[in-house]
């Protein structure tokens, strides 16, 4: 009895202390407990890879204006030790430096911004400047390049147009030899616009853009074109013709100079990661708590590369919750443990419609050839090996007929975890010769059952915040799960079981 | 009309041992896990039985390695009758019984004709751990085959009746007789269909009998009536069943017994986790028994003979005389 009251009271003790600590941390950051009362923040993180030749480094990166359209800096950290950081206001915009004494082998430097997503659209524009490219042509590029203007410029009426023209001819060099000519050489189209409009005499700008989308990572720069024109600044995106900014492009740098410039090391590069986040209006007004001890503990100091894991890695005791309680209170049976916990992380990549056809078509598919197998009387490790492979040949399939068919989703069956589908099937398919369809049944039905209600609890954005913002209540899970492993008292299922004692007696 | 549901209260009224309660309070607490060996593999448990005089049916001899199965018809060759099984098997699952043999072929106790290419893929899935917990590379086990006492002919269909006494702290609890059916496939497992029949522990009388958690009164393919059933050398029965704890030092466990025409009763396996269903098929629930027998004396004190001669005095299902 003692021991049972000392193992309650840990187990309230660890539930309490989860509470209050998400309670302290709501009170110190003022993240709020709903999701909801909050603006959405885009957190950008740069890495800079090169390798240092072994004497003094200088890197420095062109960095996004503290107004830009749709969006507005909030906050920016460079870490990278070893080197000294400065952020440069030069004519030219802000640039982020990285200075080092003598550094050798790969190094990483990284910078991180936080972006407002703002209603602002128009933008203070600089002065417009007609830029004229230093190209050294030879003669028939140069025929070439006056003839698609002079064509251009004959189907235009004013700089806009002008530009619009031009994106449509480079845009089909098959129809014209000029343009054919021109983007023959190791030029890209951007910067072939740029030329065409300095040679026009219209005031143009390259511009490189960052399109946002949640969780990506190792993401590239877009290169775009600023035009003037009558008085303002439009944006074309050299590849489709299009005009204007789409709201999830972050417009990284403006203006003449190059984006990367590193010297004392080769072959460098710049990619980015990004995820989206929830931070509260009042956490954005007050940006002095950096130095509370919940910011430092939060999940939110790791690189956002690993925020991203993290935001679903935190949604897996929800998972073993539900799986724990349909075992131990309602007492279905599940096809292996934790299985349904890993389809319903699938089911989170996936959605929840299209994962179960493909689950169920996968599984039943495999049924279906495990049956031959096992007319092959192979030992059991080879059976199980060539099943996987099965597994991995019919997904492929699979994708590639849904994608053939228009559907994207197809794609995303690769979530599921493969050696687990082929140790389901296996099992499954034991389980059909012992016991026979209608336990397969019972068991799979289970299994999808419990999959699906842990994927419902996870993807409710009620839930996500709270796994995301507040990790520690994740310590009330822990105490309900302990409590529940010492229920003696019986399962739901077992008051249909043992029905025929009401008979007996 | 037997109902849909029954609610918590009254199976606590019946004293009703649920999973949950058994693995907290009856296996967890008094089952070490290093024990589990002893009863999940057969093997162990023969070699065991043998040092504690437990009669159990003639190990003939044991495939371990692959190889060995290429040429094993020269170790068959006069064998007529055994039964292959893995020592790691667990709910009956992956036993053969070859009953006789013609010619070439050997004949399954359903009366099935197999060949040796059967055999040996059989023996090859046991092996590779097909039948064994969590897929564990297994062995296998050619044992004697048990001759059936002619006493529940007509009770079992095709399969082997065994009784299944559950023994706790070395105190048998309950007794139930398995008899397979058609339904069953020649099974012993009730949620597969076999009937359950409930034995009173002083005598070894039937109680009630339950086929999927219904009564029954009568076999439901032979048609023999089930309340005549009385298990002949009970006593013999429940001082094997009792022995069991002092063999394998396991606090709660479910023991298989049969009786051999020859040889009396014989223990068949061991279960550390032994089910539920013999509650319904006593229409009585464990606990109260399981609850008496954590107060008495343990196995040290009492030798066998002393707890089954208590049990039978104490735990009491009908009001007829001691036999």
């Amino acid at each position: 009895m003692n021991r049972k009251l000392t193992f309650f009271s840990v187990l309230i003790l660890l539930a309490l202390s989860g509470i209050l600590t998400a309670v302290l941390r709501h009170l110190e950051t003022g993240v709020p407990f709903l999701p909801g009362q909050e603006r959405l923040v885009w957190l950008v993180e740069a890495r800079i890879d090169f390798s240092a030749t072994g004497g003094p480094v200088t890197a420095s990166l062109s960095l996004p204006d503290e107004q830009l359209p749709g969006f507005s800096l909030f906050e920016e950290q460079a870490a990278s030790p070893g080197y000294g950081f400065s952020i440069l206001t030069t004519g030219d915009g802000r640039r982020a430096q990285w200075t080092r004494r003598s550094a050798t082998g790969t190094q990483s430097l990284y910078y991180s911004a936080q972006l407002v997503e703002t209603e602002e659209s128009s933008v203070p524009g600089l002065e417009p400047e007609v830029v004229d490219y230093p190209v050294v042509w030879d003669d028939a590029s140069e025929l070439a390049a006056q003839g698609v203007l002079f064509r251009a410029t004959e189907l235009s009426s004013n700089p806009e147009s002008l530009a619009r023209e031009l994106i449509r001819l480079l845009g089909n060099p098959a129809a014209d030899q000029n343009t054919a000519l021109l983007l023959s050489g190791d030029i890209s189209r951007a910067e072939l616009l740029m030329i065409l409009l300095g040679r026009a005499g219209i005031p143009a700008q390259s511009v490189m853009g960052l399109y946002l989308e949640d969780a990506r990572r190792r993401q590239e720069l877009t290169p775009m074109v600023d035009v003037y024109s009558e008085g303002e600044w439009i944006l074309f995106n050299p590849e489709t013709g299009e005009t204007g900014v789409p709201p999830n492009l972050l417009l990284w740098h403006r203006g003449g100079v190059s984006v990367l410039d590193v010297t004392g090391g080769r072959g460098s590069r710049v990619s980015f990661s990004m995820i989206r986040q929830s931070v509260p209006a009042a956490q954005l007004a007050e940006a002095s708590d950096t130095d509370s001890i919940f910011a430092e503990i939060g999940v939110h100091r790791l690189p956002i590369e690993e925020q991203s894991m993290f935001k679903l890695l935190l949604l897996l005791p929800l998972g073993a919750v539900v799986v724990v309680f349909m075992r131990i209170i309602v007492g279905l049976r599940t096809a292996g443990t934790f299985m349904p916990v890993l389809i319903s992380l699938a089911f989170l990549q996936t959605s929840l419609l299209p994962g179960l056809i493909s689950f169920v078509s996968v599984v039943g598919i495999g049924l279906v050839l495990r049956g031959y197998l096992s007319r092959l009387n192979l030992l059991m490790v080879s059976r199980l090996a060539t099943l996987i492979i099965l597994v991995i040949f019919l997904i492929s399939a699979l994708s590639v007929i849904g994608y053939q068919m228009g559907y994207s989703t197809g794609m995303t069956i690769t979530f599921f975890p493969m050696i687990i589908i082929a140790w389901t099937i296996e099992r499954m398919s034991i389980l059909w010769e012992e016991e026979g369809p209608f336990e397969v049944l019972a068991q799979g039905g289970g299994s999808l059952f419990v999959a699906v209600v842990a994927y419902l609890l996870m993807q409710s954005s009620l839930l996500k915040h709270l796994s995301f913002n507040f990790p520690e209540l994740n310590l009330v899970l822990l105490a309900l799960i302990l409590a529940m492993g010492q229920y003696t008292g019986y399962k739901l299922t077992e008051l249909r079981r043992f029905r025929a004692m009401d008979d007996l007696m | 009309m037997t109902a849909r549901w029954i609610s918590a209260r009254q199976l606590r009224q019946f004293g009703m041992l649920g999973m949950n309660c058994r693995n907290v309070d009856f296996i967890n607490r008094y089952n070490r896990r290093s024990l589990y060996p002893l009863v999940d593999n057969k093997l162990k448990t023969k070699l065991l039985a043998q040092q504690y005089a437990v009669p159990m049916p003639g190990l003939q001899f044991v495939v371990r390695e692959q190889h060995e199965i290429g040429h094993i018809e020269q170790q068959l060759v006069d064998r007529d009758s055994f039964v292959l099984k893995p020592a790691k098997g667990s709910g009956g699952k992956g036993i053969l019984v070859v009953t006789g043999r013609e010619g070439d072929d050997y004949i399954k106790s359903s009366g099935a004709r197999i060949g040796i290419a059967d055999i040996r893929r059989h023996m090859s899935n046991i092996l590779a751990g097909l039948y064994s917990l969590g897929g564990a590379t297994d062995v296998v086990i050619i044992e004697d085959l048990i001759a059936f006492d002619d006493i529940f002919a007509g009770y079992s269909h095709e399969g082997v009746p065994d009784i299944r006494i559950v023994v706790f702290r070395g105190y048998p609890v309950m007794a139930m007789l398995r008899l397979a059916t058609h339904a069953s496939d020649g099974k012993a497992n009730l949620h597969q269909g076999a009937v359950g029949v409930g034995l009173a522990l002083e005598n070894g009388r039937c109680l009630h009998a339950v086929q999927f958690g219904r009564p029954v009164s009568v076999h439901p393919d032979t048609g023999l009536t089930l309340s005549e059933i009385r298990v002949p050398a009970w006593r013999e029965m429940l001082v094997l069943a009792a022995k069991c704890h002092d063999m394998t030092g396991l606090g709660y466990i479910g023991t298989d017994l049969v009786l051999d025409k020859h040889l009396g009763p014989q223990l068949l396996e061991l279960n550390a986790r032994p089910g539920l269903a013999i509650q319904i098929a006593n229409g009585r629930g464990l606990l109260p028994r399981l609850r008496h027998a954590e107060k008495l004396p343990d196995s040290r004190k009492w030798p066998a003979d002393q707890r089954v001669d208590y049990v039978m005095r104490h735990f009491r299902d009908s009001d007829e005389p001691v036999s």
